[in-house]
């Protein structure tokens, strides 16, 4: 039985994975390719690690992957924020389609005072 | 057995694609962006792996896999920034 549900929590994540790298492949722009990816990849190899511990139980094995995942959790979703925006002041250009940007707007004014500073 | 050997074979194709992803980005952001899912994904290679084999230490080798993957990205962004790294 424990080995039937933690069948079904792998498939849950080979599904979160192949859509996070589909979304990696098809959509159009760095942005949209990062809050695809970063999400869709990070739940599904957190359900490949649960998997392991309901196998398991709390054994070395299980007691590993009960903590490899919050770090992963934390690591992975910090890690895209601030990739994100090293990309924006860096100045990748967004799809022609997209409607908004708030993050310029916001900081439109802060960087003239940084520049008049350094 | 055999659903651990599949899921570890499309796992294997799944890196394959985001290798795709970082042959044909277009700016560095996206390489950038490949490579850290791909990390991720060779991290649950690895689990795949510890259910196949029943060893422990694999699972040891994807939390520094973690780890050496976020250092990497929040250095690459720092370098998209255009700033210090003590900053």
């Amino acid at each position: 039985m424990n080995e039937f549900i933690s069948n079904i929590m792998i498939g849950i994540g080979l599904l979160f994975s192949f859509f996070g790298c589909l979304g990696l492949i098809r959509l159009p722009d760095i942005y949209n390719r990062l809050q695809s990816a970063t999400k869709c990849v990070t739940l599904g190899a957190c359900c490949i690690l649960l998997s392991l511990v309901i196998r398991y139980g709390f054994n070395d094995i299980g007691i590993k992957a009960l903590i490899a995942i919050p770090i992963l959790f934390f690591t992975s979703t910090s890690g895209a924020h601030a990739l994100l925006k090293g990309s924006h002041i860096s100045g990748f250009k967004m799809w022609g389609k997209s409607v908004t940007d708030h993050y310029s707007d916001d900081t439109l004014g802060k960087e003239e005072e940084t520049t008049e500073k350094s | 057995m055999e659903w651990i050997d599949f899921s570890l074979w499309f796992l294997i194709a799944l890196t394959a694609l985001c290798l795709l992803r970082v042959i044909m980005g277009p700016t560095v952001g996206d390489r950038v962006v490949a490579i850290d899912i791909m990390g991720i994904i060779v991290v649950g290679i690895c689990v795949v792996l510890a259910i196949r084999t029943g060893k422990s230490f694999l699972i040891d080798i994807g939390i520094a896999w973690i780890i050496l993957s976020f250092i990497g990205t929040i250095t690459m962004a720092k370098y998209l920034e255009r700033r210090k790294l003590n900053e």
